[in-house]
């Protein structure tokens, strides 16, 4: 099976398009969004902030498995992408 | 999964990695290259998947045609069995056993997702550790609003991604990297507000004989600045950051003029909107395998932990060589010279015959490390800066630690060295375990504690016996070394 080199994934049930190749993380910042998690303790909004798996700011939510880094999970056709309050459990 | 033992494992697949497999595998022995990417290059020759769209690597990548190169004689020699990459592999624990290393490596983009790969350990008999460095950060208000990013991040959406970040950036901290990632965002059509830098390339002229070393360099940095001009960039030398803005979302960051002592000056503050910050002071070389292996290690002149190699790359522990910048940051150059010293002298090692004398190697090597010994001089932190952070300034990202958490610990709690105040309030506890707050955490304690940071303060935030984050469960499936 191969993957097309445009498709769709879904923010919180808004769908975005994405591209082969590309990262959550890439989609997500290449439709405008800039955050999708908030902190344990201050609620802060976070995204990406190093990019190359280093920090763990960018952790998402990703078809239902938490505190995964957007930055490196390759995005698939349909994948379902949520915003992440706290440690998402 | 087991398989028979390498002669070598090169961990890292970025220039100095690539360059030592290259070198050890064209001598004759086997090479395993082991690399957490998903395609080589590391962050330097990071590039684009095909779906991302069409590109011309001279707009993003230098000494692109090394990097082809390189790839294309390691696959010749794949074909032949001598060197196989291993792709997606982040090695998180490296254990001796008899005469062999075994490398335990967690598999995938992404290892902590469900359907990943089952772990993998590879056997070899010679390390070459080339595991390369992030971007180094130094806290101020507001650095944890999105749309704040390590000028590194910035750099790795558009070369792996192309994706530009943001639409209107500011570019800042300090060092050569920051004009590459300014001119490519400006390709990549960013509009580039400005260039903050603490520094000036002036101080360059205090030390003709190392930069006529390495002359290649200078014109390197005429050709971004050349192509600033082109695209109306302006570079503020001496000044920098010193706030970022906004709502839940970066709007802005206020910019001052730096004095002699790289104080910000009050009365030059002014504000510049943007909605993309890519800022970096440096680098941090990634040092967690060879302090698993007991590695010595010593500061370098640019406040970096550095392991120690003698004229073969060879570091204190016998089998074991490191190249790149975990040797001392200096660029993708001495990078690429360091990884092919190290991969003649691992075949030698192994009794087989380099194929090239490596006379000239050192000697390049020797002009490379002076360079960048008055790069990191030239592009020092300002230790005002570091003076200046208030209390209500978050240092610890992942933890939520403020500057004035630290100080109480000190003050309240009788903290005395970094480490300890990590214990009594968590800096460096959280997911990154002090990746990205470790430097700062080491500095503004020992600066409030009235001294300087040295070695024993840096490895109490490098050393992690897990090399990378790791499931239970890859430890559940475990094979036997």
């Amino acid at each position: 099976m191969t993957t097309p080199s445009q498709f769709e994934i879904s923010f919180d049930s808004t769908p975005i398009p994405c591209r082969e190749g590309w990262t959550v993380g890439a989609a997500l910042t290449a439709a405008g969004i800039r955050s999708w998690r908030t902190t344990r303790q201050g609620q802060r909004a976070r995204g990406l902030f190093c990019g190359i798996g280093i920090c763990f700011d960018c952790l998402v939510t990703v078809n239902g498995q938490p505190s995964l880094r957007a930055c490196l999970v390759p995005a698939q056709p349909g994948d379902q992408v949520r915003t992440q309050e706290g440690t998402g459990r | 999964m087991n398989q028979d033992a390498f002669d070598v494992a090169v961990v890292g697949a970025g220039p100095a990695g690539l360059a030592a497999a290259l070198a050890a595998a064209e001598s004759g022995v086997t090479v395993a290259l082991i690399d957490a990417g998903v395609g080589p290059g590391g962050q330097y020759w990071r590039s684009p998947a095909p779906g991302a769209g069409t590109f011309k690597p001279n707009t993003l990548h230098h000494s692109w045609r090394r990097f082809t190169d390189t790839t294309t004689r390691l696959s010749a020699l794949a074909s032949a069995g001598r060197a196989v990459r291993f792709a997606g592999h982040h090695v998180w624990s490296i254990a001796q056993a008899d005469d062999r290393w075994s490398l335990h490596c967690n598999v995938g983009a992404e290892p902590r997702q469900r359907d990943a790969q089952p772990p993998v350990t590879i056997h070899a008999r010679r390390l070459v550790l080339a595991t390369g460095a992030y971007d180094r950060q130094l806290p101020f208000p507001g650095w944890d609003l999105p749309g704040v990013m390590t000028a590194g991040g910035v750099q790795s959406l558009l070369k792996g991604h192309l994706v530009v970040a943001g639409e209107t950036v500011v570019v800042a901290g300090t060092g050569p990297f920051l004009l590459p990632v300014a001119v490519g965002l400006a390709r990549y059509g960013a509009r580039v507000a400005a260039v903050i830098e603490a520094n000036t390339p002036l101080a360059f002229t205090r030390s003709p004989r190392a930069v006529f070393g390495a002359i290649n360099k200078l014109g390197e940095a005429a050709t971004y600045g050349v192509a600033l001009l082109r695209h109306r960039v302006a570079v503020r030398h001496r000044h920098a950051v010193i706030r970022a803005f906004g709502n839940d979302r970066l709007e802005g960051v206020v910019v001052a003029r730096l004095d002699r002592d790289g104080r910000p000056l009050a009365d030059t503050e002014r504000s510049v909107a943007c909605d993309l910050l890519a800022v970096g002071w440096g680098f941090t070389p990634q040092l967690e395998l060879h302090l698993q292996l007991g590695c010595a290690t010593r500061m370098d002149v640019d406040s970096s932990l550095i392991v120690d190699v003698d004229d073969n790359q060879q570091t204190t522990v016998e089998g074991v060589w490191a190249a790149g910048e975990s040797t001392g940051v200096g660029g993708a150059d001495l990078a690429s010279v360091e990884g092919m010293i190290a991969g003649y002298a691992v075949a030698r090692s192994l009794d087989a015959t380099p194929v090239r004398n490596d006379v000239p190697l050192r000697r390049r090597r020797g002009a490379l490390r002076e360079f960048a010994t008055v790069m990191h001089r030239v592009y020092s932190i300002p230790d005002a800066l570091l003076d200046d952070v208030d209390d209500e300034t978050l240092v610890c990202r992942c933890e939520e630690v403020t500057a004035g958490s630290l100080r109480r610990a000190v003050d309240e709690l009788g903290a005395t060295d970094p480490r300890t105040v990590k214990l009594l309030v968590r800096p460096g506890m959280g997911w990154c375990q002090g990746r990205v707050c470790g430097f700062a955490t080491v500095c503004l304690t020992a600066r409030h504690t009235g001294r300087a940071a040295v070695d024993s303060d840096m490895r109490a935030f490098a050393d992690r016996p897990i090399a990378t984050p790791t499931p239970l469960g890859s430890l559940a499936r475990l094979a036997d070394d």
